[in-house]
Order: structure tokens, then C-alpha cells, then sequence
């Protein structure tokens, strides 16, 4: 145990650990994380937040740990994100993306993880764009894997994110209504978020076109809308997804101008959302296509709090895996 | 001069209907006799095999089996696959051509079965490629393969996609009375998908197939059917809507089979869940309600034979992520205990189990084995329906273990096995 000393929150005390233990070492996925494990690591990430903004974060807690970015897709901001937040606690960090590994050279993902495990690494930080890539790696290392992305699966980090992003806004996130807006059927952000929201007592609403939104997908507990001028009534959050390009190409979505004719966000539809509603995006986004900039850059828009909040949640994902693997 | 008394057993002959207490002879590889008491007409120095209650029946067909000889001998050859099939009461198996090079030459038909005739190797009936290399194109030289010995056609787990290729393939090899046999999914419809589309798919995020893939491909296939008037047969169905749609066209009179796997009716898609490649098919598991559908068909007779579409792979096919892996599962050792699963939980008959497994298959490949007929070749399975054994990957006869079944406990195990009146498996009388 660290002799930092820590703010006063329900996770950062040991004790309270033993009650609510991260179920494994690792953070594969938000699906089957109940409340009393979530919340304290919003709590705690919530006094990472302070911590970074008084520059006065505890830097030996990860002291001799080494966290490796294992990115086989490429994301300049998750993994900025990671780094700093190893950083901040002390960790040694190295950066392995996929075009200086060997896994273009045919090794296999598990020899990649047999390599890294030989290299004692104790936090490995994987994004891949196959779904139940983390998953695989976890079964054959000793480290905490942390997913950061796989494929259409999950991004826990992301949701942790951004639930700490609304509590902070309104002070709570049981009861309000969040609406998901964009590519349900192939954004891992959004399957991460349906888990949390739904698990902390949300009414989620899922909103765009029926090639994107899939009807099974009301079986998470979600409502499923096909217009955006019904799905955004009254809501408190929005959330938007980015459009990937390749989406015009399956013929799931005819052009990026249609799109953003039903389906962007617009000031005139955010007017349907209640007044006080937060705009949200995973980033990074295509404005235009489903954010026009005037809602990006408004006062509602907490996109910017995102990335800080962002950095605290890794910290605190960081600090409760490494206590987790050593208790 | 080799003669064989199994006494002390009860003997199962689905072809014939015989289901009684009694004794079976064989002399020189052939069934010489079949009664139900006495002593008369037992050679002096014949072998007496005391089967103790257990059950004696035809060396059961296995109709849908993927070997790796040729191309893939680290995943299977024929002596693996052998031991492998023997072990689990097989004698006779219709291989798949999809090895490497496919098999859409007469001389790969006749080297397969050449070397299914070993005295200790199972026997090989091949299949013939429907089109030259498995590759969907053209058809392949079906008149020839069938003058080699092809028992059937089919492109493996490649579906004939395009409708007037189909439409060919049916209406050509009514020349041969040859039958196709199609790989029941519209391959366009499912893609990359890996998964049955539906929640499970959603929330471990893969690419689904909708099960109306296979509705789509068999219903436009029993349309072809009536169109050629060709023989058509569909492997390994797995859906309630696919199997309505077989059960009509039964009805109607047309000349249509099936088959499906155990895994289609003892597993269902939570099998799968956190990514478990082992469990990963083609076509993939289905819903709870279809696995249902699947029983209900095999009670009804909707279904012809239960084929164990045996496809073996190693770790470095299957310890990938999920989408990436290969699917497929090994299944020649489980193929009676799993089935017999159907037997303990009242689906159903003992005999009718084992006609599913024997005579129907014999029947749809026209081959002679699959009785216990006085004269026939005696390849026969000696099992105790109830004794329990475990599933464990990693100690199964065979080279590849990639089991979906590990772990599991069944009931039904195979005591011995004889091809042409030579023990290949089980302790020794």
C-alpha cells in the first residue's frame, strides 16, 4: 500500500476494497460490472481530478510498474490518455503500436503474448480491432489487461469516462434519459455505455438508421428509435457516435450529406433535448457528418471535460487493477 | 480362417428391424449368422465374445467428415482419423474434398479409397467436388468422379451460391443419379458474420448471420429441386425455419434429405459466450428455440442421419480471436454418446438413434454396409448405453482435440469395434 496520502472516498480507503473488489485483475469489458464496483472508481477518479489540477498527484504509486500501450489499431488520444495517466502515478511506460511490432511479420497475438509476459510488464493496455482480442491476451499473461478497445466489443474505459463526465454535470446518473445517437451496431463505445448506463439505473435510448441500429439490440434494456426528432424529446445526455467512412461504402448509409440530414445533430434538434441537456462525443469527430460545429463548440457540448475526465478514470482503473492483482 | 462368436448380446439391426437378445457369427470378415439361441453351426475354433448385456449393432456411417490427408496431415491423416473413428464405434465415414489439393480428380478418389481399404484404416467413401476446386465456378468433372467411386457432391462448407450454377449442378447430375449435397447458407446474406445474429452477437459485438440465411438457401433450393428434378440433400441443418421448410417440401413428395450435427442438437449459442473458439461453427450455434426445433426434427423423421461433421484443427486454428478462428469441431469419439443423449431424454428409440447413425446413412450414399445382414461385411460396434465417461481435450483418440464437448460427462461408451470381422478398437476378447 501506497503512504500517498488519499482524499477522502469510499474506494480509496483498503478496507472498503474488500467489499467491493474489480472482479478480476482485469478490465475486459463493463458488461456484468455491478454498481458497487463502479462507483468507486468513479469516486476515486473524481479525486484524480482535483489531484491533476493542483499538479499534486501521487507518483509513487505506480512506482517500478511498467504499463505497455499495446495498440494494434491506431488512436493517438486513448493512448496519449493512458501514458499520461500511467505517468502521473509513477509508472514506467512503453508504447507498442502495430507498425513497429512483429505482428506484421505473422507472429500470432498470443506469441505477442508470450513475448510481453517474458518482459514482466504489469499493466498491458490492448486495443485491437478483432472483438475477444483482450479477452485472448488475458488468458495467456500475468499482467492486468485493460481493454482499450476491441473491435465492435467493448470500451470500459470510455463509459467510465463518460459516466464521471454526467455525475459531474448533474450531480447524479440514476434516472436521467441518455440517448446514444449514430452507428449502435458497430461501436464498441456504445455497447460499453449501454452496459453502465443501464446498470446505474439510465433509460437509454438508441437513435439512427435501421442499418445501424439493430432491433435485437432493445434485449440490453434500451429503447430503439428511428428518427431523431422522437428519440432526442426530453433527454438529458446525448451521446454522439462517429460515422466511419467505410459504413458508405457497405451501403449501410447512402452519403454523409443524407446522414446528416436525418441523422446529425443540429441546433434545431438539439432544442428538442431538455434545456439543460449535455452534448457528448468519443471523439475524434467528423463535424458535419453527425455533429454540426455550432453544437460541437457550444456550451453544452462537454467534449473538451471528455479528455480530462478521461486521464482521471485511467488513473483510478490503474490504481484499483494494480491494488486488485496485489491483495 | 477367422471366425467370431459374439455371444450374450442384444443385437440392434435397424435396417432389418431386428431388435432382440441373441448371438452373431461371422466367418472370414463377413456376417455368417444371426440368432437368437442356440449352438448349432459354430465353428470349433471360433472366438467367443461374451458381450455381457451390451449392445451389438452395424458399424455406424459417419457422413460428413473432414480429413486433413491431403494438404492438412498436421491436423489429421488417415491413421489419426482412424483411431479416432474406430474409438467412437465408426466404421465406414464419407469424406469432405475440401483437403488441399480438393478433391475434384477421379485419381483422388480412387487414392482415398485405397487407402480407406487398410485393414486398420476406416473405411473412405469420398465425396466428389461439386465445382473444379471447391471454387464456386465450374463444374467439376462429376460423371468421372462418380465412375471413380464419389459417393456424393458437395463444395464442403462453401454453399453453391449462384442460383443458375445450382440450377446446373442438380440438372447434370441426374446423368449419374448423383446427389448434391448443399451447405445450407445464402452466402451473400452472411458475410464475414461468425455468430447467429441476435442478443449474444450484439453484446459480444460479432458479425452476424441471420438464421433466415438458411431458410433463403433451402427454400430456393427446394424450388431447384422440383425445377431438375435432382437429388438434393442439405448437411448439417441447425434451423427450425430451414427444417419447416424441409418437412413440406417431405410432404409434397419431393426427393429431398438432410442431416445435422450433434452439436446442433445438444448445444446452443451460449456456448460461445466469452469468445470460446472452441464452440465456434460454420454454420455457427444456434438459439435455444432452434436447438429444440433440431430434436423435434429428429424425432419426427424430418431429419435422415446425424453426421458428426467432424473438423479437426489445432490451437493455432482456434486460440485466435474469435472472428479469426477457424470453426469447426471434432467429433468422430462423441458422435454415438452425444447422440445417445437423444435416447436418455426420450427424443429418441434406441433403434431409431441408431438408424440415424447406420442404415439411413447407408441408405442415402448407397453404400452396402450399415446391417447386420447374413452376408454383409462385419463392421460392427459393440457399446453399454449407459456407461458414463468424460470428455477430455487433450486425451481423445485422433490428432486434433479441438472438442466443443470438453468437460462434458456422457453416457453411452463404446466397448468394442470390428472392421471385416477384425477388432480395431476395445480391449481384446
Amino acid at each position: 500500500m501506497s503512504e500517498h496520502k488519499l482524499p477522502q472516498t469510499s474506494a480509496g480507503s483498503s478496507d472498503d476494497s474488500l467489499f467491493f473488489p474489480m472482479r478480476t485483475r482485469h478490465l475486459l469489458g463493463i458488461q456484468g460490472m455491478h454498481r458497487s464496483q463502479i462507483e468507486p472508481i468513479l469516486d476515486l477518479a473524481e479525486s484524480y481530478i482535483l489531484m491533476n489540477r493542483s499538479r499534486k498527484t501521487p507518483r509513487d504509486l505506480l512506482r517500478g510498474r511498467t504499463l505497455i500501450n499495446l495498440f494494434f489499431e491506431d488512436s493517438t488520444r486513448t493512448r496519449t490518455s493512458f501514458e499520461l495517466a500511467a505517468k502521473r502515478l509513477g509508472a514506467d511506460v512503453i508504447n507498442m503500436s502495430v507498425a513497429q511490432s512483429s505482428v506484421n511479420k505473422g507472429e500470432t497475438l498470443l506469441d505477442t503474448a508470450a513475448t510481453l509476459n517474458a518482459m514482466r510488464a504489469d499493466l498491458l493496455v490492448v486495443r485491437h480491432g478483432q472483438s475477444g482480442a483482450p479477452a485472448l491476451l488475458a488468458q495467456k499473461v500475468d499482467a492486468s489487461v485493460i481493454n482499450a478497445g476491441d473491435g465492435t466489443h467493448e470500451h470500459p474505459t470510455q463509459a467510465l469516462l463518460d459516466a464521471l463526465t454526467i455525475r459531474r454535470h448533474f450531480g447524479r446518473i440514476e434516472g436521467l434519459t441518455v440517448a446514444i445517437c449514430g452507428d449502435v451496431s458497430h461501436s464498441r463505445v456504445a455497447r460499453s455505455n449501454i452496459h453502465l448506463l443501464t446498470s446505474m439505473a439510465c433509460r437509454v435510448r438508441v437513435i439512427g438508421p435501421p442499418t445501424l441500429v439493430p432491433g435485437a439490440i432493445s434485449a440490453l434494456g434500451v429503447e430503439v428509435f428511428h428518427s431523431m426528432e422522437e428519440g432526442l424529446r426530453d433527454v438529458d445526455v446525448l451521446m454522439m457516435l462517429r460515422l466511419q467512412k467505410e459504413r458508405m461504402s457497405a451501403g449501410q448509409v447512402p452519403s454523409a450529406r443524407e446522414y446528416f440530414r436525418f441523422f446529425g445533430l443540429d441546433q434545431r434538434r438539439l432544442a428538442l433535448a431538455k434545456p439543460s441537456a449535455l452534448v457528448m462525443h468519443p471523439g475524434p469527430m467528423n463535424r458535419g457528418v453527425e455533429i454540426d460545429s455550432l453544437v460541437a463548440d457550444s456550451d453544452q457540448s462537454a467534449i473538451q471535460e471528455q479528455v480530462e475526465t478521461g486521464v482521471a478514470i485511467r488513473m483510478a482503473v490503474l490504481d484499483r487493477l494494480t491494488r486488485a492483482s496485489h491483495t | 480362417m477367422t471366425a467370431l462368436v459374439f455371444e450374450n448380446v442384444r443385437l440392434i439391426d435397424p435396417a432389418s428391424g431386428l431388435d432382440a437378445p441373441g448371438r452373431l457369427l461371422t466367418e472370414n470378415g463377413r456376417i455368417s449368422g444371426i440368432d437368437k439361441a442356440g449352438t448349432e453351426g459354430i465353428p470349433e475354433n471360433a472366438t467367443i465374445i461374451d458381450g455381457k448385456g451390451a449392445i451389438l449393432c452395424p458399424g455406424l456411417i459417419d457422413m460428413r467428415v473432414e480429413i486433413g490427408e491431403p494438404g492438412h496431415e498436421y491436423r489429421e491423416t488417415v491413421n489419426s482419423a482412424s483411431r479416432a473413428a474406430f474409438a467412437g464405434g465408426v466404421t465406414s465415414v464419407a469424406v469432405l474434398p475440401t483437403g488441399t489439393p480438393p478433391i475434384d480428380d477421379p485419381a483422388m478418389i480412387r487414392l482415398l479409397r485405397s487407402r480407406g481399404g487398410d485393414p486398420d484404416a476406416v473405411t473412405l467413401h469420398p465425396y466428389g467436388a461439386i465445382t473444379k476446386g471447391c471454387s464456386g465456378e465450374a463444374l467439376a468433372e462429376i460423371g468421372l468422379l462418380a465412375e471413380a467411386g464419389a459417393v456424393a457432391f458437395t463444395d464442403g462448407n462453401r454453399a453453391i451460391g449462384p442460383t443458375r450454377l445450382m440450377r446446373q449442378a442438380l440438372t447434370y447430375a441426374r446423368a449419374f443419379d448423383a446427389m448434391i449435397v448443399q451447405h445450407p447458407e445464402d452466402p451473400s446474406l452472411a458475410g464475414a458474420g461468425c455468430a447467429t445474429d441476435g442478443e449474444l452477437a450484439i453484446r459480444l459485438g460479432l458479425p452476424g448471420i441471420p438464421t433466415a440465411a438458411e431458410a433463403i438457401m433451402i427454400a430456393r433450393d427446394i424450388r431447384l429441386a422440383e425445377l431438375t428434378k435432382g437429388r438434393l440433400h442439405f448437411g448439417h441443418v441447425s434451423t427450425g425455419e430451414g427444417l419447416s421448410l424441409i418437412r413440406a417440401a417431405k410432404e409434397r413428395g419431393l426427393a429431398i434429405t438432410c442431416d445435422t450435427a450433434p452439436h446442433y442438437f445438444d448445444l446452443n449459442e451460449n456456448a460461445i459466450g466469452d469468445f470460446r473458439t472452441y464452440a465456434k461453427f460454420s454454420p455457427p450455434l444456434r438459439s435455444e428455440s432452434d436447438r429444440q426445433a433440431v430434436c423435434a426434427a429428429l424425432a419426427d423423421g424430418t431429419i435422415d442421419a446425424i453426421a458428426s461433421d467432424h473438423t479437426p484443427r489445432d490451437a493455432d486454428d482456434k486460440r485466435l480471436p474469435f472472428a479469426q478462428a477457424a470453426a469447426g469441431g471434432t467429433g468422430l469419439c462423441t458422435l454415438l454418446a452425444v447422440t445417445l443423449t437423444r435416447v436418455h431424454d426420450g427424443t429418441l428409440t434406441l433403434p431409431e438413434a441408431l438408424a440415424l447413425l447406420t442404415s439411413r446413412p447407408a441408405e442415402l450414399l448407397k453404400l452396402e454396409s450399415g446391417t447386420l445382414a447374413t452376408g454383409a461385411r462385419a463392421d460392427l460396434c459393440m457399446f453399454d448405453p449407459e456407461r458414463i465417461w468424460q470428455v477430455r481435450a487433450g486425451e481423445l483418440p485422433g490428432r486434433s482435440q479441438n472438442t466443443p464437448f470438453d468437460g462434458r460427462a456422457l453416457e453411452g461408451r463404446v466397448l468394442g469395434t470390428w472392421k471385416a470381422g477384425i477388432q480395431v478398437f476395445g480391449a481384446a476378447a
